[in-house]
């Protein structure tokens, strides 16, 4: 600790907020346009969980057709209508809708708000001993940007020619000749940047500003640094791709020709365009915002497992330091990588050469801080409670996709398995069992200090266990298939190519792997309910943690979280001190001696 | 309850709130108007032929409104500085200059566009026009949204300055950065489109 630790906050202001003090608020200031970081994180976190839930729906309706192309979808086939289902039978485009909008509504309204709007604003403010975020109102505004982002890319299966049909990519020109539900997902899209620029200014400053006196940087919970490293990358990522949104959709609804190249051909007539546009243009604007945009989707994961496997192992975590160092390293490579997602679109070698060693560097911080999370199991006492089941599933499962995406990495092995179902299992095994198994580590971690209940464990295992193995059911397969040659984006799941015929049958496996995972999930729909009544009744610090949140404010945590503003005196992770009396001294403990 | 150093200076990092967030803002702006910038060399460097500005843009009017811009961020700043020196009275005379001056910016393009709507020139025309009507139209929307603020603090939004007049100094700069930002964004547009 350097000699700006202890002067962090020396002249702190004085603490004239007490947790109690809330006037009476109307139903409506309190749980809708709440200004409070926690009920806008709930906001963030039930509306994200929605989202999952809508846009593995949309992947179910796929697998269906995938394992069975062509067969008419029994029982609800009929009520998509005849324009998209005609007999219950899936159309292309309609399974296109399906595609983009899955992969649209996973990341940008899925994830991203529960691991960032979720977590960050919920934990974030408690973990650093603040009362609120920096800038309450601009919080509130940031949930209704997303909201409406959420609810525009929802009315856009209703405009005519149905959704966004182009991959969630959005690649052009395709993209700019696409039907109206394009330019609602621009407009769409333009919601969902506001909303997480707004987001991340606010957590930045928030960090920046309110930790509690003596919180110096290295002494925030790794999970902090997560958000705080994850907030610059939303900032700087997403407008690149604003600009691009707006590129597009003049392209689209002013004619311009910015994606659009001379002598462009469409249905065999000529496009009548200016031309001399460029239609790489978009990939690289698209992929500058959508690589970091995986960091946004896997490091606040690593800072929820990070903090449970430092309370469940009773153990400081291995290499803290190094961690955050690593964190920090990967933010800043993260934003030099991108084109490695365009290796197919013949680069030179010059380019291809840079971008494949940025992207060989960038897998080491990873791998620093998998490894570093590996090692802190060591010697632990482990305590296997559902949240920590999830957050130890999350190290394989993170480690299989950091793995397979090496050989995606390199020029010369990408060029074979891009656009493949090997793509496909790689990324999914990052977000999938990887992020989204940290995400259900953290409601289980984080739900005591929410609602003041535990979930219950037996519902939890319920739920755990037949979704790591229906996880690995759905997407180990498409490793096979993906290797075989199978392209990503067919309708059919490539029962037309020849060279398919032996793996097909794994598609089938895939499918009905995610329809018994649909069915894994609803022991943890019932426990989220149930548990927010009749759950086990939970002390302030449910699971003897050191952070702040737990140690310091009640479950759950009035108006202004804390009865006053705690005053830290050591390092997050002081589990198992030799001396000590108990088995962890919270960070706000009175300094001994 | 109240949010600390929303107006006072956290000591250890000698900010308020506020300017970290104008700041960040302005990091993302950068980031959004670099993107079109790249996009303008990207285009230009692979196209075929590229007009001169001057072939479809008027180079007269674009200096006026470059001076008329400079000008309202000079009367931005001795806004902000009147109000430093406790001079209300002048803070509303400077803060009404730099609205209007905006407003005059709005209105020399006003007749920029339509002179060019007029000759048939439309952002469908070629990739030029294109580019020129989507970056200058992005600034304009930013420069709509910079006299927003700026004609709020002039009118409603200046009440503060009775209860509480360090917040409300602190209000006038941060929406000062973001003029000044406007302002340096038309001083890279107006050379790379008109005379490059």
């Amino acid at each position: 600790m350097g000699p700006t630790d202890t002067k962090a906050g020396a002249h702190h202001a004085p603490a004239h907020e007490h947790g109690s003090d809330h006037e009476e608020l109307s139903f409506w200031r309190k749980y809708v346009f709440s200004t409070d970081h926690k009920t806008i994180g709930i906001q963030y976190a039930v509306t994200g969980l929605l989202f999952l839930l809508f846009g593995f729906c949309l992947m179910m309706l796929m697998r269906w057709q995938l394992a069975f192309p062509g067969r008419a979808l029994p029982l609800i086939g009929k009520l998509f209508g005849e324009a998209r289902m005609p007999g219950g039978t899936m159309l292309p485009t309609f399974y296109n809708e399906l595609g983009a909008m899955h992969g649209t509504i996973m990341v940008f309204l899925g994830v991203v708000p529960l691991a960032v709007g979720g977590f960050g604003n919920f934990v974030l403010p408690l973990q650093i001993g603040a009362p609120d975020m920096s800038f309450p109102r601009l919080n509130m505004a940031s949930y209704w940007f997303f909201f409406m982002g959420g609810v525009t890319m929802l009315l856009s299966f209703f405009v005519p020619g149905g959704a966004a049909q182009s991959g969630w990519t959005s690649y052009t020109p395709l993209a700019d000749i696409a039907g109206s539900g394009q330019t609602v997902w621009i407009l769409g899209m333009i919601c969902l940047i506001t909303s997480s620029l707004l987001g991340a200014i606010n957590f930045i400053t928030t960090t920046i500003q309110l930790r509690a006196k003596g919180l110096s940087f290295f002494r925030m919970p790794f999970f902090c640094w997560t958000q705080f490293v994850t907030a610059f990358l939303l900032l700087l990522a997403f407008p690149p791709l604003e600009a691009a949104g707006l590129l597009q959709l003049m392209d689209r609804v002013a004619g311009t020709s910015f994606f659009l190249p001379t002598g462009l051909v469409v249905s065999g007539q000529a496009l009548q365009v200016s031309g001399g546009g460029n239609p790489l243009l978009w990939q690289h604007l698209f992929w500058f915002l959508a690589h970091p945009e995986v960091y946004v989707l896997i490091l606040p994961a690593m800072g929820i497992v990070a903090e449970i496997i430092a309370n469940n192992t009773r153990k400081p975590l291995f290499g803290y330091r190094s961690m955050v160092y690593s964190l920090i390293f990967l933010g800043f490579m993260s934003f030099i990588v991108w084109a490695h997602h365009m290796f197919m679109t013949g680069m030179g070698t010059t380019m291809a050469a840079f971008f494949q060693t940025t992207t060989m560097i960038i897998s080491i911080p990873s791998v620093v801080i998998l490894t570093s999370l590996i090692i802190s199991l060591w010697g632990g006492s482990i305590r296997f409670n559902t949240p920590m089941l999830f957050a130890l599933a999350f190290l394989p499962m993170f480690g299989i996709g950091g793995l397979t995406g090496l050989p995606l990495g390199l020029n010369i092995t990408d060029i074979p398995l891009h656009d493949t179902y090997y793509v496909i299992a790689h990324f999914h095994y990052v977000v999938a069992p990887g992020t989204i198994f940290a995400l259900f580590a953290g409601i289980y971690y984080w739900f005591p200090k929410a609602t003041g209940r535990r979930m219950s464990e037996r519902l939890g295992r319920l739920h755990f266990w037949p979704s790591l193995i229906f996880m690995n059911g759905v997407f180990m397969p498409m490793f096979l298939t993906g290797l075989a040659g199978m392209s990503r984006r067919l309708a059919d799941g490539g029962a037309t190519y020849a060279f398919t015929k032996p793996v097909l049958h794994y598609n089938q496996w895939s499918s009905f792997s995610a329809w018994a995972l649909a069915i894994a999930q609803i022991p943890f729909i019932i426990n989220f309910f149930w548990s927010i009544k009749h759950g086990e009744p939970a002390e302030a610090n449910a699971w003897q943690a050191t952070t702040l949140e737990w140690a310091a404010a009640p479950s759950p945590p009035g108006h202004g979280n804390f009865k006053e503003l705690p005053v830290v005196t050591r390092g997050p992770y002081e589990y198992s001190v030799p001396g000590a009396a108990r088995d962890f001294i919270p960070q706000n403990a009175r300094a001994e001696g | 309850m109240e949010i600390p150093y929303t107006v006072e200076v956290r000591p250890d990092t000698g900010l308020n709130s506020g300017k970290i967030g104008i700041w960040l803002f302005l990091a993302s702006e950068v980031m959004l108007f670099g993107a079109l910038f790249a996009t303008y060399i990207l285009l230009r460097v692979g196209a075929v032929e590229w007009p001169h500005g001057e072939h479809y843009l008027n180079i007269p009017l674009a200096t006026l409104n470059t001076i008329v811009l400079i000008s309202s961020s000079v009367t931005m700043v001795m806004a902000w500085a009147s109000l430093k020196r406790d001079d209300f009275g002048k803070f509303r005379l400077y803060q009404a200059a730099t609205v209007g001056f905006g407003g005059v910016f709005l209105v020399v393009k006003y007749f920029e566009y339509s002179a060019k709507f007029h000759h048939g020139y439309f952002p469908k025309t070629n990739t030029f026009l294109a580019i020129y009507f989507t970056m200058t139209g992005l600034h304009m929307l930013h420069v709509m949204g910079g006299m927003a603020v700026n004609a709020y603090l002039w009118g409603p939004g200046a009440k503060l300055w009775k209860t509480d007049p360090e917040h409300f100094t602190n209000r006038v700069e941060n929406s000062g950065l973001f003029w000044h930002f406007v302002d340096l964004v038309w001083i890279f547009l107006f050379p790379v489109l008109y005379l490059l």
